[in-house]
């Protein structure tokens, strides 16, 4: 009974061993992708053809979705601000600050980049992924280039340039959103909306928001190519990585958001 | 001149290559049987610095591949190089073209773009295909990729090519035209080629020598005539293509991927 008790344990250690020592691993290659993007950087030519086709299937095509999302989280919170303050106050008060700084400093930012993740971070890990297992990444090296050089660098490239500005029309559909609603729903003029949002945010309200983006984009770029190019096993490895991919981004994006918004706040950029 | 001497290969408990020892002479075809899993692409990913073997050396030209660490000196020793995938493993993004010149970008700076289009016809031409510089690699048959796959490895004009399966996938007349088509680089281009497969029909038409490799060990290295009556009992059963004999099949063959470097 002991006997078999201790081979248990034995065996559960094991397995939790094996999964942090797999952890660590691919913690180590992520980190090894990262250096390796930065040297590359700094030693090759940019594949600029690359990062436009880039930009385009990220940022253009991404965009309809992007802005359609913003704009109908505008139009709730609009709803949602109007409603408890009519409420509370008998009149609904302040939509466009509401609307404005939750667009502006959060909500924006962190909804297009779940957005993007989930549209341009699964195709490129699922791109990749399937370059993996067809041989098309070793193919690279035997041509005289680099995966880096040819796959990872444009796409996190494309993901700097391009979620900026989405998050900025973002920004704009969002608040915009929010203005329908508060002009249909409870009669605001957008006059008083447009005053609300001009009277009470600054620039450094804007630039809390649009400073987050760049690290979202650093997240969900890398993510999505590391475990692309990190894909094992055929359709079904491909299918895995899609997937953490697509996850793991989020999941980080939402994690690092905190961090950043209280580093933010600590440089009194809020 | 290719010389592999004790390489050594093992992915965790599974040891791939054993003791590789082989010399491939300028100018020949070196034809590399045996079953699967039994280590053969892994000498090929080898000897182009795919994959890093833990013993010993594949030293090409004098360079050792084993001993060069950073990617400027094992870009530049690739550059020698034309490598022919078992599945093509032609960019599905590009057309034809596009995948025939992909190296000379970077394999021959010296050439100007604008001569890429024409090239890319003239290595087409070299593996007998024509009008199909604008298709796209879903568009064509599985003999079409293998043919642009070797179009493309041979568009910087590589003084070595290495042959992955080159016929593996294709019925028999085609896996014949691909055969015709090696040799015919072969002469044309007088390059030194190692060509991996299973396929001993187009094994004896290409070779200039058969290294027969068992358990990571090479078994014999001979003439393919000599092959073709060989007496060694691994070798002729698999040339005949037996079940019963000395060599046992597993039922897992396990020969994984390499990792990246």
């Amino acid at each position: 009974m002991i006997k078999h008790l201790i081979d248990l344990f034995d065996s559960l250690l094991g397995a939790i061993g094996g999964h942090v020592l797999e952890i660590i691993e691919g913690m180590g290659q992520f980190a090894f992708l990262i250096r390796s993007t930065v040297q590359w950087l700094l030693r090759a030519r940019v594949e600029w053809g690359q990062v436009l086709r880039q930009m385009l299937f990220i940022g253009a095509q991404s965009m309809p979705v992007t802005t359609m999302t913003t704009f109908f989280t505008g139009m709730v919170l609009a709803l949602q601000s109007g409603s408890s303050s009519k409420h509370f106050f008998n009149e609904p008060l302040f939509i466009g600050t509401v609307v404005s700084f939750s667009m502006v400093m959060e909500l924006s930012p962190v909804m297009t980049s779940l957005v993007v993740s989930g549209r341009a971070g699964a195709a490129i890990a699922a791109e990749l992924g399937t370059m993996k297992v067809t041989e098309q990444v070793d193919a690279l090296y035997t041509l005289g280039t680099n995966p880096i050089r040819y796959l990872v660098i444009p796409r996190v490239l494309a993901f700097l340039f391009v979620l900026p500005v989405l998050i900025v029309v973002s920004d704009f559909s969002g608040v915009l959103g929010g203005w329908v609603v508060a002009n249909a729903k409870f009669r605001i003029s957008p006059n008083v909306y447009w005053h609300d949002i001009v009277d009470n945010m600054e620039i450094k309200h804007f630039f809390h928001g649009f400073l987050k983006t760049f690290v979202f984009a650093f997240i969900i770029s890398f993510i999505s190519c590391y475990k692309g190019i990190s894909t094992r096993g055929g359709a079904q490895g491909v299918g895995k990585s899609t997937t953490e991919a697509v996850v793991y981004s989020m999941v980080c994006v939402l994690v690092t958001d905190y961090f950043v918004t209280a580093i933010l706040v600590a440089l009194g950029i809020t | 001149m290719i010389e592999a001497q004790g390489v050594k290969k093992s992915f965790g408990k599974h040891h791939i290559l054993r003791g590789v020892d082989l010399i491939v002479e300028t100018g020949e075809t070196l034809v590399i049987i045996g079953g699967s899993g039994c280590g053969k692409s892994t000498f090929l990913k080898s000897v182009i610095g795919l994959i890093r073997p833990q013993e010993g050396s594949i030293t090409v030209d004098g360079v050792d591949i084993t001993r060069l660490s950073d990617e400027a000196s094992i870009a530049q020793y690739r550059k020698n190089f034309g490598y022919l995938f078992q599945e093509g493993a032609l960019f599905d993004s590009l057309t034809v073209w596009e995948n025939v010149i992909f190296g000379l970008r970077y394999l021959a700076d010296d050439i100007p773009s604008s001569r890429y289009r024409k090239i890319a016809k003239e290595k087409l031409a070299l593996v007998g295909l024509k009008d199909v510089e604008d298709f796209m690699p879903s568009e064509l048959s599985g003999g079409m990729k293998k043919r642009v796959a070797l179009a493309r490895a041979i568009a910087a004009e590589p003084s070595y090519i290495l042959y992955d399966e080159p016929t593996t996938g294709l019925d028999p007349i085609m896996s014949d035209v691909i055969s015709d088509l090696i040799l015919d680089l072969q002469k044309k281009l007088k390059v030194t080629s190692i060509a991996v497969t299973h396929d001993m029909k187009s094994a004896y038409k290409i070779a200039s020598r058969i290294a027969m490799l068992h358990e990571g060990r090479v078994l014999g290295v001979a003439h393919p005539e000599v092959i073709r009556v060989s007496t060694n009992p691994y070798i002729r059963q698999f040339v005949d293509g037996l079940s019963q004999g000395p060599i046992q099949m597993k039922l897992k063959d396990y020969e994984p991927e390499p990792e990246p470097r």
